[in-house]
């Protein structure tokens, strides 16, 4: 083990810091200073993934770009939860305005901030699966085909949780949700449906596309600053479990991220130009079922009897992803 | 709108006024547990504490804090079965942490950087007599001396070490190194009396206030074999001691090792070293039945010993010794099944036990004996007021030096070990301070223990354990060089960084991390975090990614607080400045979890959902076991 340098520790680069990593090697997150963009006193719900994602994703940015940041952000429960006026959770410049039209909103501050030369200032838009996979997707789709010096987040949480969480586009097949009841031959949300948004962004050939998770700290605020790097249309999908509308433990909201990302079924990559570059392996490898089984959406492919054939159905989700993503370290051993 | 921050055009209130502390039904809490290593310490010492201390280089402190436990780190970290290895949680990840070999590197470097300890306790004038040399009464001596007592060692050796010296090959332990942890020991001011053999106890301790007795078991067991004419045949122990005293017996060529204890392979190990080109053990059971360590079968393996399983000698005469084949029966139980086969043999070597000379106490007034142990009570005193016995001559461990004891009551018996004997050294000189002193001796209270089920382990680097470098098998049969290697100060840190922490915070800034509430702050490098309840919504995510497990959940005390809230006179407000329990949800602005009634577009929608969010936090209290405000 000679060749191990010796500045190996304990938790490596998992962890968001640690006391004897020097500062440059430690997470943005791990900063006493860092910028807390969303602050405390927000009405999220205990163990919200989105509120975590939000702050990793918009301290990563505020950091990439010395705090000149503008962010827009769509309707959703990231506005609710943060903004019931007159008080705001928020530490950035932020703009609220419709729930579909923030991808315009964001392209119109860039053009403005360009107008009046000042270029330095960054934008930034966000938004939850609903208001960027449905119904805000065409303003999406002419900020990429106009390829706007937006950065767009994603935090997707895989229904619209906000209003007592209905199916959206970025629902998962099996998984119930209010208007995709576990009922009938063929319980929760329709296999065969739903987009694939990170694919749909890579297809406009946009600068940068990545997915990320909550769970993985430090493979997201590398993307935010790479993307912060980068000029033109960029899209940033992260996954951030709900334990509200997923049916899982408050506790457990990173857990499950991970066992997402571990079990094949969210791939985390990231692409230019149309091109995949990059893709986050996986490290433990999990089954779907243990993704599966902390989630009371999911309860109804377990009792009151197990459904095997959905179950390899979502299996065969996760496989092709394997497949398609090359996530496994060593494909031969799989 | 000068004063304004960049691009703000409404003044706006910070949410920060929204104290969603009171939300919480569990909160989280610091806590540190007792990790596993520390917990099978027979000597109880907490590695995890000094592991600590290396990784950030401060072998000084780390090696400070193991003399606060145990005076003979190089030894230890040398001849030590280390349990705690065997319990390292690390183990259930990939491999333990080297934690011996760590302790050893501390060792010789004290040794080779001259560091010392001194006794800052006042002298307190009074008096007490170790009756034996051995890691037992060096380490008694050596924690009677740090507390000001004025210590006499009498041994009836040539030199200090009891087995240390006579019973372990050097080959384990250099005599430099054990010379050099004994030396210090006396230049603490500890008087030491050697060849001198104690046969009258009360005469001798009549000038003391207390008497240790740790003589150790030095005689070597005999078994009843038919042994005619020209048969060689010593035991074990007569053997080791002459080889240490530089007299080694003359055993021939083919030497037979009846026993299948660590002390058969010590003998072994020796024998192939003063001449002997065959050695073979015989040994009545199964290799996985063996009492000897794995790590010394397989060294002696390494050099060429061979072990004979399933076999006893019946008979020796002249140079051949007869063994029988043995079966395990139901129960495990090795019979003989009348099957015989010779083998030539120059000497016979028995390593089949040890038991203790104990004549010097059967005079004493009230001194009971169990078979060849000495009965003593939990704080190792005898029934004779003042005079405590401990080391190999005792059967029960002390509860006073080792958590591994108080936290494990099962432990019948303990191992007769070098570790074993320096925890009874330091439980019997806290318990003859206490007596002294005429205070009660207290026991070490058993503590949480941090189980691997507590840590998260996602979090820590694959890093396989990093192996101390050995002799070649060719040199170490023909020399009494020391076999097992050394780590350098970077294989040392490398190892001590593999360590887990299990149970201490070890400031990974983790929870500060991933709160979503912000709701941690950071105090400072050393200084740890501290919880800011205000916010605390008490989710629990920092405990779940909590690599240590130095967090938990405790339930909020929810009927005391509703009762504070009705009792006080302030609207509603709790002692602490805490904001409003209920009174937040009487007002629709400020509502509880996100969403309530923004989009939804109707009330039966809003009353749904909210009694949705009611079941879904009563289900996830009752899951935890938490109380449902």
């Amino acid at each position: 083990m000679s060749g191990q340098p010796v500045f190996f520790y304990q938790v490596g680069t998992f962890a968001v810091g640690n006391r004897l990593l020097d500062p440059a090697m430690r997470s943005g997150q791990a900063d006493p200073d860092r910028a807390n963009a969303l602050t405390s006193g927000h009405r999220a719900c205990q163990g919200c993934g989105e509120a975590l994602g939000a702050r990793y994703v918009l301290d990563a940015a505020m950091r990439a770009t010395g705090g000149r940041l503008v962010v827009v952000n769509a309707t959703g429960c990231l506005e609710v939860f943060s903004t019931p006026y007159p008080e705001t959770s928020w530490r950035v410049p932020w703009l609220h305005s419709l729930f579909g039209n923030a991808p315009a909103v964001a392209a119109g501050a860039a053009a403005a901030l360009r107008a009046q030369g000042r270029d330095e200032i960054r934008v930034l838009a966000q938004a939850g699966d609903g208001g960027t996979v449905d119904i805000g997707l065409g303003c999406l789709s002419g900020m990429f085909e106009r390829n706007d010096d937006v950065l767009f987040v994603c935090y997707d949480n895989e229904a619209y949780m906000n209003t007592g969480v209905q199916r959206s586009g970025a629902t998962p097949p099996a998984a119930r949700t209010a208007t995709t009841p576990a009922v009938g031959d063929r319980p929760g949300n329709r296999f065969g449906q739903g987009k694939d948004l990170p694919a749909i962004a890579m297809a406009h050939g946009i600068p940068y596309v990545a997915t990320a998770t909550v769970a993985d700290l430090r493979d997201l605020e590398a993307k935010v600053a790479h993307a912060m790097t980068l000029h033109g249309a960029r899209y940033l999908h992260v996954l951030v479990p709900c334990p509200l509308g997923w049916g899982s433990a408050s506790c457990d909201t990173i857990r499950v991220a991970r066992l997402a990302t571990e079990s094949g079924l969210f791939p985390v990559f990231e692409a230019e130009h149309g091109a995949v570059t990059g893709v986050r392996r996986i490290r433990r490898r999990a089954s779907v079922e243990e993704y599966l089984r902390l989630q009371g959406r999911y309860r109804h492919l377990f009792e009151p009897t197990r459904r095997d054939d959905v179950l390899d159905a979502i299996n065969a989700i996760a496989e092709h992803n394997i497949h398609r993503y090359g996530l496994l370290a060593h494909p031969e051993v799989a | 709108m000068t004063d304004k921050p960049f691009a703000i055009t409404l003044g706006v209130g910070s949410s920060l006024a929204n104290h969603t502390g009171t939300w919480r039904v569990d909160r989280p809490v610091y806590v540190t547990r007792r990790p596993p290593c520390a917990d099978a310490c027979p000597a109880g010492e907490d590695p995890q504490r000094w592991l600590y201390r290396v990784e950030e280089r401060g072998y000084e402190a780390a090696w400070r804090e193991i003399m606060t436990v145990n005076p003979f780190p190089a030894v230890i970290g040398r001849v030590c079965y280390h349990p705690c290895q065997s319990a390292c949680n690390r183990g259930r990840l990939d491999e333990a942490v080297g934690i011996n070999a760590v302790e050893r590197f501390l060792g010789d470097e004290a040794i080779r950087r001259g560091w010392t300890v001194t006794s800052d306790a006042p002298p307190t004038g009074r008096r007490v007599l170790v009756i034996g040399a051995g890691p037992a009464g060096l380490s008694a001596a050596y924690h009677l001396r740090l507390l000001g007592h004025d210590v006499t060692v009498r041994d009836r050796g040539e030199e200090p070490g009891g087995m240390m010296r006579y019973g372990i090959p050097a080959y384990r332990l250099p005599r430099d190194v054990l010379d050099a942890e004994i030396a210090r020991i006396v230049d603490l001011g500890v008087r030491l009396d050697l060849r001198h053999t104690v046969t009258d106890l009360p005469a001798e301790a009549a000038d003391f206030d207390a008497v240790f007795v740790a003589v150790g078991a030095q005689l070597g067991r005999r078994v009843d074999i038919p042994a005619g004419d020209g048969a060689r045949v010593l035991d074990a122990v007569t053997m080791l001691h002459r080889v240490a005293d530089g007299q080694p017996p003359q055993l021939g060529r083919r030497v037979v090792v009846y026993g299948g204890g660590n002390t058969a392979m010590d003998a072994a190990r020796s024998a192939r070293r003063i001449g002997a080109t065959d050695a073979v053990v015989v040994y009545r059971r199964t290799r996985d039945r063996m009492p000897a360590h794995e790590v010394d079968l397989s060294q002696a393996l390494d050099e060429g010993i061979t072990v004979r399983w399933l076999s006893t000698i019946t008979q020796i005469d002249g140079d051949r010794v007869r063994v029988e084949k043995m079966r395990l029966d139901d129960s495990g139980f090795p019979q003989p099944t009348g099957e015989y086969d010779d083998l030539s043999a120059d000497a016979v070597v028995l390593a089949v036990g040890q038991e203790a000379d104990l004549s010097l106490l059967s005079g004493v007034d009230g001194v009971g004996l169990d078979g060849g142990t000495v009965r003593v009570g939990p704080d190792l005193m005898t029934g004779h007021a003042g005079v405590f016995a401990g080391g190999d001559i005792v059967s029960a461990r002390s509860e006073l030096a080792s958590p591994a004891v108080a936290n494990n009551r099962t432990a019948v018996r303990a191992e007769q070990t070098v570790t074993n004997a320096v925890g009874q050294g330091r439980g019997a000189a806290s318990a003859i301070d206490a007596y002294l002193k005429g205070r009660a001796s207290r026991p070490v209270p058993p503590s949480a223990p941090a189980g691997f089920e507590r840590l998260n382990t996602w979090y820590y680097c694959d890093a396989p354990a990093t192996v101390a470098p050995g002799l070649t098998a060719a040199r170490r049969v023909s020399t009494f060089d020391e076999v097992v290697g050394g780590l350098d100060e970077s294989t040392a840190l490398f190892e001590a960084r593999r360590c887990l922490s299990c149970g201490t915070c070890f400031e990974c800034d983790n929870c500060y991390g991933v709160c979503p509430d912000n709701a941690i702050r950071k105090l400072g490098p050393g200084l740890g975090f501290e919880i800011d309840y205000d916010y605390c919504k008490g989710c629990g995510l920092c405990v779940a990614e909590c690599p240590a497990g130095a967090m938990e959940m405790v339930p909020e005390q929810a009927r005391a607080v509703r009762r504070q809230w009705h009792e006080s006179a302030d609207g509603g407000r709790t002692p602490g400045g805490r904001a409003r329990r209920t009174a937040g949800r009487a007002d629709p602005r400020r509502g509880g979890p996100a969403g309530r009634g923004r989009h939804d577009g109707g009330g039966g929608i809003r009353r749904r959902y909210s009694r949705l969010v009611r079941q879904q936090l009563l289900r996830r209290s009752r899951r935890r076991g938490g109380h449902h405000r």
